[in-house]
This record gives C-alpha cells, structure tokens and sequence, in this order.
C-alpha cells in the first residue's frame, strides 16, 4: 500500500504540520513515510503545500506530481491541483472561498467545510485537524490512537495539554465531512 | 539498546548527527534552505550538554575560518551553508585543503547562478567535485539521498575527513534538506579528548613547534606538496569510492543519478519495467570519488547511460569520462529549482531509445 | 696587558641582553629598519616571561609578517588575508585555557579583514590582536592602505591619498574601542626603548586581561615602512613621528573599568 497525498492551501492554515501529524502517525503505525514541503518566502498569507507519502515499502521518489488523494484549502490550490488526482483518486476540499468547485468525474469529491466548523466551535487554531478528521473517514489509513501518538510526538510537552481538543476535533470533522459527487 | 527513530527534516538530521557523533564545533550563517541546521543546534545548545560549540558568524566567510582556526586545533568542526554561500567559503575550503585540514562542510544546494532560487538544485556538482576554489585540490564528496544518510555521512565525513587529513563535503540539495524521513539516530558518543599530533594546541617542551599554513614560497616544495596530495587523492579513489546499483543486472539502459534525483530515477526504473523496458541505476554515493570504474564495467554491456541532474549537465562529463566512448552517454536534467518527476525521465528515456 | 679573551667577560653575571627562547634562530627576513623585528621580539619575550609558551597559539596574517612562524617557537596558525580574528575565534572558543593572539597588519586587519575584526571585537573574543599598523602594503609593494594618510604618497596613490575620492585613514583603534566586547584598547611604538617597555607592559596587561577572561585585547603598534616609505630607517622614524602618531596617537583608549 502506498499513499500519496497532496495538501495545499493558505501559509497559517496549519498546511505543513497537518501533514506533519499525518506523517508522525504514520511513523507510529510502522510505515515509511516521507514529508516534503514546498518552501520559501511565503508565511502566513501566501501559499503553502506539502507532498505526504505514506507506504509500506521504501519510498523512492519523494516527489511526485499524481496523487492519491488531494486536500484542498483554497481557491489557487484548486486550480493548480484538481487536476494532479488520479483518477479513481479522492480530493477532499474546504469550501470557504471557494469560487469554482471541482468538476471532475473520475474521482471521488468530498467537502468538508471546516474552516465554518472550527469557528463554530471556536476553535480556529484547530482547524487542520477538522481537516484531518475528514481525510481519516474517507482513507482508513491512519488509526486514531496512533495519530493521538503523533501528536505526542510532534507537539512540544508544553502542548500536550490541548491534544484531547485536537482529538474531539478529529472527530468532528470524521462526522461533516461528505460525499459530493 | 532501543533504537531512537525519529521523523525529521534532512537538515535536522545533520544538526542533530554532529551532536551525537560528538562533533566539537559548528560556525554557520543563514541561509535558505538550510538555515535549520544552525536553529536546530542553536536550540538545542550542545555546548551544556556535550560541550560542542555552535557559533552564528558574521559571514560565511568567517565561518570557514572559524572552521579553519578549529580544525587546525584537531577539532571535529563543521559549516554548512547553501549555493551562495559555498561560494563565498571557497576561499576557506582551499586554505583547509592547501594545509591538509580534516573538517566537514555541507551544502544544500539550491538554484543558481548568483541569487538564483531557493529551490533544490544539483548545478554546484563541478564546484564540489572538481575543486571550487583556487589550486589543485579535490574534497571527498558525499551525497545523501535519504534524511537517514543526512545523519549517516555526518559521522561518515568526519571518519574519512581524519583519515585523510582532508576536508569532507556532503552534497545535499534543497528537497532532501527540507523533506522529512524517519530517521533512525545513532547513541549520543562523548567528544573525543584525543587530538592529532600535528594539531596546534599549544607547544610543550616535548615537541618541535606545529605550523598550520597552506604557503610554501619554493616552488619545488610546492610541486612536492602537490604530488603528496595527488597521491592521497589516488588512495582515496582507490579505497573510498561508493556506489548503489538497482536493477542493472539486466539493464541494457542505465540511469546515473545521485541524490535527490537518485530517488526520482530510482521511481522511473520502476514505472519503466512495468512497460518492458529493461533499465537500472546507479547512483554515485561518493561523487570524489565518483565510481569511474564500475560504470566502465557497465559500459562493456549496456546501450546507453543517461545522467539524470538537477543542473545542465555536470556530472555528464565524469560518465563520459569514465566510459570513455565505450557507450553512448546523454543527459536530462531540470534547472532553475525544477524537480523531474520519474514520469518525464521516463518520457525522455523513450526518445531516447526511439533516436537509436 | 694581558691578552683580551671574550671568554672572560661572556658570564651570567655581565648578561645585559639575550634573545627569548620563544624567539628560533632563523634569519628574519624584514627590512633594515623595520618595526616588526621588535615586535616579534618584544611578544615572544612576554611569552616566555609570563610562561605561555606551552599554551600559546598564535595567527599569523598575510602580509609582511606573514612568515612569522618561521620566528617564534610556538604553535601557529597562518590564515588567509584577514580572516585571522575568525581562526582565533574558534581557537579560543574551542580550547578556552590557551593563550590566543592575532598578529595583523592595516591591510589585513582594516581592509580586508574589517568585518572579521569588528565582530570578533563585538562578540568581545577573549583573545589579543596586535595589530601593526604602517600606513602601507609592505609585501605587495607599497599600496595605499586603508591607514594611508592623506596627502601620504604610495604606488597606487601616486599623487597623494585625496579624501575625496580614496577616503580618510580608518582609526581602527578608536573605532572598536566604541565596541562594548573590547576591555583593553591601546596604540604604542617599538622605534624607542622606551616604545618598547610601553608596548611590553601593554602586552602583559593583555595577557593577564585574557586570563581573567575580560574580552578582546587590541593593541596596535603605529610603525614604519622604510622601504616603502623610500626612507632611510632614521628617516622614517622621524617621519612617523611627525606625521603618523598626530594622525594616530600612542596611549590607552580603553581601559578595563577601575584600572
């Protein structure tokens, strides 16, 4: 099995260290992974995106322009990558700010509208996870308790206090996300 | 003991290997896309526990001879820097050499020339292997293709830097600096209090005076000095050349590739048997000094070697060199910070065998 | 009378003078006149008398002195033009407990070499750099130097140093005594005896300030060039005192507080 995601949104909507947690949990759960951000002057604001491969064997190339599945957060990152899914792939989409939704027939459109969710909730900063929460429903790759693992490890301890609000926030997003297509 | 993995980015790996290898000193200044190796060391403040010492610059220029100051102490020191900056240290990286100075230097490389692009690039492989600086010099030259080898050649570089009195260099590139593998690390070792006898550490009554200089105003002592390191060179090429094969066995096309684009070909190997078409890799580990024999051997049996860089062509010419007319060599690479994805090395493989 | 013997009169107790054993037997090979012989000399005797011999580590410059670990019996490192500061840097960081001085030239040390002295004096480096400065490229030939002084002739100034398109003489003593890193700054003269006992006390105030620690010693030795200057050595003695030490003159500009 191998599992090769792109998730591309806005710098500061949590982009890398969701891909990041996706990642640890992975390490956590025996699998190679490989975690490869586009990087450069854009912080918050501008565009950021990350390649996550998560396998059972040894990954070769960590660069890669076909995807499994696309998580996508924004308008311009919808139109550079609606198009890298394979087909029978899923692409997973935040619709806030979105202007043009995807049209493709050959994958599996899912919309999860997080960002409206975590303000909802209150609790904006854990927006990605909500996120997370949707891809976890719709791949059954990584297991909860490994991602919680991957928290643990990728958060520093002084965090680790705020890892049940990311997990009800997982949860969450594994309730709104569906099926569009 | 319990091995530590770890998920990590490659310039982490470096930061966090020279503290475990129990490297003594780091000299550095920022730049992209490796300014993580001086954060993370910073952060993690070696100097309380393994008494290692990490020093911000003023320029890379003094970095280099910060570096120079403490190898000539016998101390494992280490830079690391970027395109832009490598250039700016070769000025040191040729004292280090002229005086026979074992030190470590990294480069992530990104794309040139000038202020270029801070995305990966392979177009300093001439700089790296062929010198860089002024004089006839050569430095061992790694190439990690995995954050795991980010750590491994730390120690590597270091061994064989102080095996041979010469300055090391890990080639790296802006995505495998970046990216973030598993990375399994080794057990923290304490820093060596032993150093080499020919270092300056201040003349005891024991022994004559030691001099750490890279000029000799007699030509016929240079010319001397210049065969020394000649024959050193030799002797590494003859016991350090490091190589990786995948599927050659019955490969009538090869690709030659290292580092990052080792892992994108090592895909196209791949995607391309699964279409029938019977071809390997082989990726140089260490670029000095490059596998010039094994490709020969290759040669004997294969249609055509195609070089696959992240430059215009550099390393091309040590393939041609080495199979000397015996098969027909090519290239394809991207520039600029583009990354060939294992598809379009495919493709131009293709057109490659088409135009036979 | 009886026959004259040298022998009778070579004894302890008529001792006057002796080379340091700090300093090697080697012919140096500086010009007739010239300030860094002395400099050498009054150095190494510091370091024999202050008994640092065993512990010292010296860099050397590129420029005249560049050979001056064919001079002094100790433990040396040649850096390249300028860099100097920053070997030490790393050589005291790494090995605290040695004795550690630069030994640098104007060119050196306040062209090239400026960024590296002003941060190694801004990160105040416990280390001494003595600095030499002649006004001039000696090795090269006699160039204009950023201490050149105005109107001062040289092969690349060959008209005179016009401030108005070559700038003013850089007082690289007063600029990083401005620096809060430096403990000890100070400009004194090996052409007189009594140079030369200023310049030694000053250099045994430097070690004892680097023992305890207290930041970057600078000290720098205002000299001559006789044979770039294209004087006799009297001459250019005399020419520096009239015109080198108005522009540049001897005495402390820094001392530790309480000293």
């Amino acid at each position: 099995m191998t599992e090769e995601i792109i998730i591309a949104g806005f710098g500061g909507q949590g982009v890398l260290s969701m891909g990041k947690i996706m990642a640890y949990s992975g390490v956590m759960q025996d699998m190679e992974v490989s975690w490869m951000p586009s990087y450069g002057p854009e912080m918050r604001g501008g565009t950021a995106n990350v390649i996550v491969i998560l396998s059972d064997e040894r990954i070769s190339s960590p660069i890669i322009r076909k995807f499994d599945t696309a998580i996508i957060l924004n308008q311009q990152s919808m139109d550079k990558f609606e198009d890298t899914v394979k087909p029978g792939g899923i692409l997973i989409y935040d619709s806030n700010g979105i202007t043009r939704h995807p049209e493709r027939g050959d994958i599996a459109i899912y919309r999860i509208d997080a960002a409206e969710e975590a303000s909802k909730m209150k609790m904006q900063k854990v927006f990605n996870m909500i996120v997370l929460g949707g891809f976890m429903k719709v791949k059954s790759i990584l297991k909860m308790d490994n991602v919680v693992k991957g928290l643990k490890k990728s958060l520093p301890e002084r965090y680790h206090n705020l890892i049940p609000m990311n997990e009800e926030a997982i949860k969450r997003g594994m309730e709104i996300v569906m099926k569009v297509n | 003991m319990e091995k530590e993995l770890k998920l990590m980015k490659g310039n982490e790996a470096i930061a966090e290997a020279a503290i475990r290898y129990g490297a003594d000193g780091y000299f550095g200044y920022p730049i992209t896309p490796q300014s993580e190796i001086l954060e993370y060391l910073m952060e993690a403040d070696p100097e309380k526990s393994t008494g290692m010492v990490v020093l911000q610059a003023e320029s890379e220029v003094a970095a280099i001879n910060m570096v120079y100051g403490g190898a000539a102490c016998g101390k494992k020191v280490m830079t690391s820097s970027s395109s832009p900056g490598i250039s700016l240290k070769q000025e040191g990286i040729t004292y280090i050499a002229g005086a026979e100075l074992p030190c470590l230097i990294v480069n992530v490389v990104r794309g040139g020339p000038g202020l270029g692009t801070i995305q990966p690039a392979q177009s300093d492989y001439f700089q790296a292997v062929k010198g860089g600086g002024h004089g006839d010099y050569h430095l061992i030259v790694l190439a990690p293709a995995s954050v795991q080898e980010m750590a491994d050649f730390v120690g590597l570089g270091f061994d064989l830097a102080f095996k041979y009195r010469n300055p090391a260099m890990i080639l790296s590139d802006g995505a495998i600096g970046q990216m973030m593998e598993k990375v399994e690390l080794m057990p923290y070792q304490k820093r060596s209090e032993d150093l080499p006898s020919w270092a300056t550490t201040g003349k005891p009554e024991t022994r004559e005076r030691n001099i750490i200089t890279s000029l000799d105003l007699d030509p016929n002592a240079q010319e001397k000095f210049n065969q020394k390191l000649i024959q050193k060179y030799r002797e590494i090429e003859e016991k350090e050349t490091r190589y990786e094969e995948f599927q050659t066995e019955d490969a009538d096309f090869i690709f030659v590739a290292y580092g990052t684009s080792a892992r994108i070909c090592q895909k196209a190997v791949q995607l391309a048997r699964e279409e029938g078409i019977k071809v390997g890799l082989l990726r140089p580990v260490t670029l000095f000094p490059f596998p010039k024999r094994r490709l020969n051997q290759l040669a004997d049996k294969v249609k055509v070697m195609m070089a696959v860089e992240m430059s215009a062509g550099q390393m091309v010419e040590d393939v041609m060199l080495s199979v000397n007319g015996k098969t027909k060599v090519c290239h394809y690479g991207r520039m600029g910070g583009m990354i060939p994805t294992p598809d379009e090395v495919v493709e131009n493989l293709k057109q490659i065998i088409k135009g036979e | 009378m009886a026959e004259f013997n040298p022998k009778d009169i070579i004894k302890p107790e008529n001792l006057v003078y002796r080379k340091s054993k700090v300093l090697t037997d080697n012919v140096m090979h500086y010009c007739p006149g010239c300030g860094h012989g002395t400099a050498h000399r009054t150095l190494a005797e510091v370091i024999e008398e202050e008994e640092l011999q065993s512990r010292t580590i010296g860099i050397t410059p590129v420029g005249c002195s560049v050979l001056m670990y064919n001079y002094l019996d100790i433990d040396m490192q040649e850096a390249a033009h300028g860099r100097a500061p920053a070997l030490a840097t790393a050589v005291k960081r790494l090995m605290p407990d040695r004795f550690v001085f630069t030994y640098q030239g104007d060119g050196d040390l306040a062209a090239i070499g400026t960024a590296e002295t002003i941060h190694t004096c801004n990160r105040g480096e416990n280390i001494l750099i003595l600095f030499v400065n002649n006004g001039i490229y000696g090795m090269t030939g006699g160039q204009m130097a950023p201490t050149t002084l105005l109107g001062m002739k040289s092969s690349t100034s060959p008209y005179g140093r016009d401030a108005a398109t070559m700038g003013s003489p850089v007082k690289m003593a007063d600029l990083v005594a401005l620096l809060p890193g430096t403990c000890y700054v100070t400009r004194q003269s090996v052409h007189t005896a009594a140079g030369v006992r200023k310049l030694k006390k000053a250099l045994k105030k430097a070690v004892e300030y680097q023992n305890k620690n207290m930041g970057t010693c600078f000290i720098e030795v205002v000299s001559n060039c006789p044979s770039n200057w294209k004087m006799t050595p009297v001459a250019a003695n005399k020419w520096m005192e009239e015109n080198m030490f108005p522009a540049y003159p001897l005495g402390d500009i820094k001392v530790p507080a309480g000293e």
